[in-house]
C-alpha cells in the first residue's frame, strides 16, 4: 500500500543515481552509452507513472503536486532524446579524437548525476535540499562543458563556474532569509523550511524580510535561468560543451532554475503586505528578451545564436509568469513546454551539423537543405519554430503572451512585441544563409540520428496544430495554482 | 551572562567583517592567504561560539570543517599552486586601493542600514549577525570583482561563503546547516582543484582571467 505510491518518486531519484554508478565501472563506450539510454528511458517512465499513482502525502523533503509532474516528464523525456542524440554524437567524437573514451565513461556518469540532481529540485519540498540539489545539477554542467579542454572550453566552464558560484551564493542567503522570516511563526527546526508549510503560513511572516529574500533569491535562481544582466555565462557555456549538454542546458537546467523560482513566487504572492513578485519578473524579463533579440544580429557562432535565442525565450517565459493571471501563466507554462522541446531538437539538429562541417562559424556552414536535406529541413523547421512562425505551438503561446499582455497592458506590450519582432528577423536572417545557397564545406553523408529531432518537431507542430483537451486543463489547473 | 554571550558573538562577527576589509587591500597573494586562514579561524571559534550557546551539537561539525578544510587545507594547497605557477608576486588589482575601501565602507553601511531595519523584531543575536553576514558577502563580491587573478577571486568567494555560514548558523535552528557547508566544501574544492588543472594542463599562460577574456568566438 504504502509502497505502491512511493515507488516512482523514489524511481526517478534511485534510477539515475545507481545509472552513475554503473556507468562509472563498465568500461566500453557502445554499453555505457546504451545503458545511458536505457536508464533514461526507465527515468523517463518512472516520471510517466507518476501521472497516474496516488501522489504521496507532502512530507519533509518530498511534494508532487501538479506543478511539478509537468516539469518532471519534461525534463524525463527531454533527458531520454538528448541520451539517444547523445549516443551518436559521441560515436563521432571519439572517431575524431575529440574524446577519450576514459572521458567518455566520465561524461556518461556526469549525465545521469546531473539528472538526478535536477530531478530531486523537483521533487523536493525543503528549500534547503532544492538549493543543494540545484548546486549539484549545476556543478555537474560545469563538468561537462569543460570536458574538450581546449583552451575556450576551460574558459567558459571557469566562466560559467564563477558566476553559477556567485549566483548560488545569493540564493543560498536568499534561503537562509527566508528561513529566518518563518523561524518567529513556525518554530525552529525543518518545519520552517518545508514550502507547503511556508506557503501556508506565509501570510503571518514579516515582509520586509520577505521582500530582501526574494531580492536574493530572484538575482541568485535568475543567474542560473540566464536573465540580463546576469546571463554572461549562458552564451561559452552552450558553445563549447559538446552539443547534447548544450540541449540538456537549454532545455531542462534552465527550466530548474525556473521552477525553483515559480515556487518562491508562489510564496511571495501568498503574503499580500509582501511585494509583488510580478514587476521585478516582467522588468527582467522584457531586459533578457530585447537585450538578446539585439544580440542574435551580432553572432558568428551557430551554437551561440542559439544560446542567445534562449534567453531571449527564457525572458519571454519569465515576463509571462511575472504578469500572473490565468492567461498568461497558461502562456508562460505552454511556451516553456515548447521552448524545450524546439530548442533542444534545434541543438541536435546543430551538433551535427557542426561535426559534419567541422566548424560552428555560421559563415563556413551554406547550403544545408541541398547537401543534407533530412538535416536541414530539419533545421529550418526547428528555427521556424522558434522564431514564432505558425503552425508551431510557440506561435500559439507567444500569440497567447502578446494578446494577453495587450488587454492588460497595452504599454507593456509595445516593447514585447518589438523584441519578439526583432528576433524574428535575426534568427530568419542567419537560417537563410545556413540552409539555403550553395553547399559549402563537406558534404559528406552523415549518420545521424533523426528520430529525437523529428520526434521533438511532430510534437511541437501537433500542439500547434492541436492540444489534447486534458492537458488545456492540467495547464489551466497550474494557472491557477500559480496564481 | 546573557550579555557576555552577545558580546563575545558580536565581538567574532565583527572581526570577520574587520578581516574582509584586511583582505581587500592585501596586494600579495601570500599574505591574501594567510588574512584569509585567520578569517576561516574567526569563522571556526564563531561558530563553535553559537554550536555551545544555541547547544547545538551538530553545528561543531560545520566549526571542525571550517578549521581543518577552510583554515588549513586549502591555503596550504593553494600556497603550493601559487608557488608553482610562480605567481607570488603582485596582484593586479583592477581597481585601485582607496576607492575599493570607499566602496567597501558603503557596502557594509548599506548592509547594515538595509538588514537591521527589516529584521527590528527578530531576536538581537541573530539580527546583527545577519548584518554583517550580509556585509561579508558584499565585500566578498567585491573582491571578486575588483582583482583579476584568478586565485585572489577564489579567496574571495570563500570569504564570500564565509558570510553564508556564518548566517546559517546565527539563524538559529536552521536545519540542513552541516550539509550545507559541506556541499559548499566540495564546491570549493572542484574551484580549487580547477584552477590547478588549468595550470597542468598548460591551456593558460597564465591565471589572470584578463587572459580568459582574449576569447569570445565573436571576434574574428
Amino acid at each position: 500500500m504504502t509502497a505502491s505510491f512511493i515507488n516512482p518518486v523514489a524511481a526517478v531519484l534511485i534510477i539515475p543515481a545507481t545509472a552513475a554508478v554503473l556507468l562509472v565501472l563498465m568500461p566500453g563506450y557502445r554499453l555505457t552509452a546504451r545503458l545511458n539510454v536505457l536508464a533514461s528511458l526507465m527515468t523517463f517512465a518512472a516520471a510517466l507513472t507518476l501521472f497516474v499513482t496516488e501522489r504521496p502525502t507532502p512530507g519533509t523533503y518530498v511534494l508532487i503536486d501538479d506543478l511539478n509532474i509537468v516539469f518532471i516528464a519534461l525534463n524525463t523525456f527531454v533527458g531520454f532524446t538528448a541520451s539517444l542524440f547523445s549516443a551518436s554524437y559521441i560515436g563521432h567524437e571519439l572517431e575524431s579524437g575529440r574524446l577519450t573514451p576514459v572521458y567518455l565513461r566520465f561524461y556518461h556518469a556526469m549525465y545521469q548525476i546531473m539528472m538526478f540532481g535536477m530531478n530531486l529540485a523537483f521533487v523536493s519540498n525543503n528549500i534547503g535540499l532544492m538549493w543543494v540539489a540545484v548546486e549539484v545539477a549545476t556543478l555537474t554542467t560545469v563538468l561537462m562543458v569543460g570536458i574538450y579542454r581546449t583552451h575556450e572550453a576551460l574558459e567558459a566552464a571557469w566562466k560559467y563556474f564563477i558566476l553559477g558560484s556567485v549566483g548560488i551564493a545569493l540564493a543560498l542567503f536568499g534561503t537562509i532569509l527566508v528561513y529566518m522570516t518563518a523561524r518567529p511563526v513556525i518554530g525552529e527546526g525543518s518545519d520552517a523550511m518545508v514550502w507547503t508549510v511556508l506557503v501556508t503560513r506565509a501570510v503571518a511572516f514579516d515582509p520586509a524580510l520577505l521582500n530582501v529574500a526574494f531580492v536574493f533569491l530572484l538575482l541568485g535562481y535568475g543567474t542560473k535561468v540566464g536573465l540580463a544582466p546576469l546571463h554572461a555565462w549562458l552564451p561559452d557555456a552552450h558553445a563549447e560543451g559538446p552539443t547534447p549538454i548544450s540541449a540538456v542546458l537549454s532545455g531542462l537546467l534552465l527550466n530548474v532554475a525556473l521552477y525553483v523560482l515559480l515556487r518562491f513566487k508562489i510564496l511571495m504572492t501568498a503574503n499580500p503586505a509582501a511585494l509583488a513578485p510580478g514587476p521585478l519578473m516582467v522588468l527582467m524579463g522584457l531586459a533578457s528578451l530585447i537585450f538578446a533579440a539585439f544580440m542574435l544580429y551580432r553572432r558568428r557562432d551557430i551554437k551561440r545564436l542559439f544560446a542567445y535565442s534562449s534567453i531571449e525565450h527564457m525572458g519571454i517565459i519569465v515576463f509571462a509568469f511575472g504578469m500572473g493571471g490565468p492567461l498568461a501563466n497558461f502562456a508562460g507554462l505552454l511556451h516553456m513546454v515548447m521552448h524545450s522541446l524546439t530548442k533542444s531538437a534545434i541543438f541536435y539538429a546543430v551538433g551535427h551539423v557542426a561535426q559534419i562541417k567541422g566548424t560552428q562559424r555560421i559563415a563556413d556552414i551554406r547550403g544545408l537543405t541541398e547537401s543534407h536535406p533530412a538535416l536541414g529541413w530539419g533545421l529550418v523547421i526547428g528555427v521556424a519554430a522558434i522564431a514564432g512562425l505558425p503552425p508551431f505551438g510557440i506561435f500559439m503561446s507567444e500569440f497567447l503572451v502578446v494578446s494577453s499582455t495587450f488587454a492588460r497592458e497595452p504599454l507593456l506590450a509595445v516593447p514585447l512585441a518589438f523584441g519578439l519582432l526583432i528576433a524574428f528577423g535575426a534568427l530568419l536572417l542567419r537560417l537563410t544563409g545556413v540552409a539555403f545557397g550553395k553547399p559549402l564545406g563537406s558534404t559528406a553523408p552523415v549518420a545521424a540520428s533523426y528520430v529525437p529531432l523529428y520526434a521533438h518537431l511532430a510534437l511541437v507542430l501537433m500542439a500547434g496544430i492541436y492540444l489534447p483537451p486534458p492537458l488545456v486543463a492540467w495547464f489551466r489547473h497550474i494557472a491557477i495554482l500559480l496564481g | 551572562m546573557r550579555g557576555l554571550v552577545f558580546d563575545i558573538a558580536h565581538l567574532l562577527a565583527g572581526s570577520l567583517v574587520l578581516i574582509s576589509f584586511v583582505m581587500l587591500y592585501q596586494d600579495r597573494l601570500y599574505a591574501l592567504l594567510n588574512v584569509f586562514a585567520v578569517h576561516a579561524l574567526v569563522l571556526a571559534m564563531s561558530v563553535t561560539w553559537q554550536a555551545y550557546v544555541q547547544n547545538a551539537p551538530h553545528l561543531y561539525v560545520t566549526a571542525a570543517i571550517a578549521l581543518i578544510f577552510k583554515a588549513l587545507i586549502i591555503p596550504v594547497g593553494l600556497h603550493r599552486i601559487i608557488r608553482q605557477l610562480g605567481i607570488h608576486r603582485d596582484i593586479e588589482t583592477a581597481v585601485g586601493i582607496g576607492p575599493t575601501m570607499l566602496a567597501g565602507m558603503g557596502l557594509v553601511a548599506l548592509s547594515l542600514m538595509l538588514m537591521l531595519r527589516v529584521t527590528a523584531e527578530a531576536d538581537p543575536l541573530a539580527r546583527e549577525d545577519i548584518a554583517f553576514a550580509l556585509s561579508i558577502v558584499l565585500l566578498g563580491l567585491l573582491m571578486m570583482v575588483t582583482r583579476r587573478n584568478a586565485v585572489s577571486q577564489v579567496v574571495g568567494f570563500m570569504s564570500l561563503e564565509n558570510g553564508l555560514i556564518l548566517a546559517a548558523t546565527a539563524a538559529k535552528g536552521m536545519p540542513l546547516v552541516v550539509e550545507i557547508s559541506v556541499a559548499f566544501s566540495v564546491l570549493i574544492a572542484f574551484i580549487v582543484i580547477g584552477v590547478f588543472l588549468f595550470r597542468i594542463r598548460e591551456r593558460f599562460d597564465s591565471v589572470d582571467d584578463s587572459a580568459l577574456d582574449d576569447y569570445r568566438g565573436e571576434r574574428q
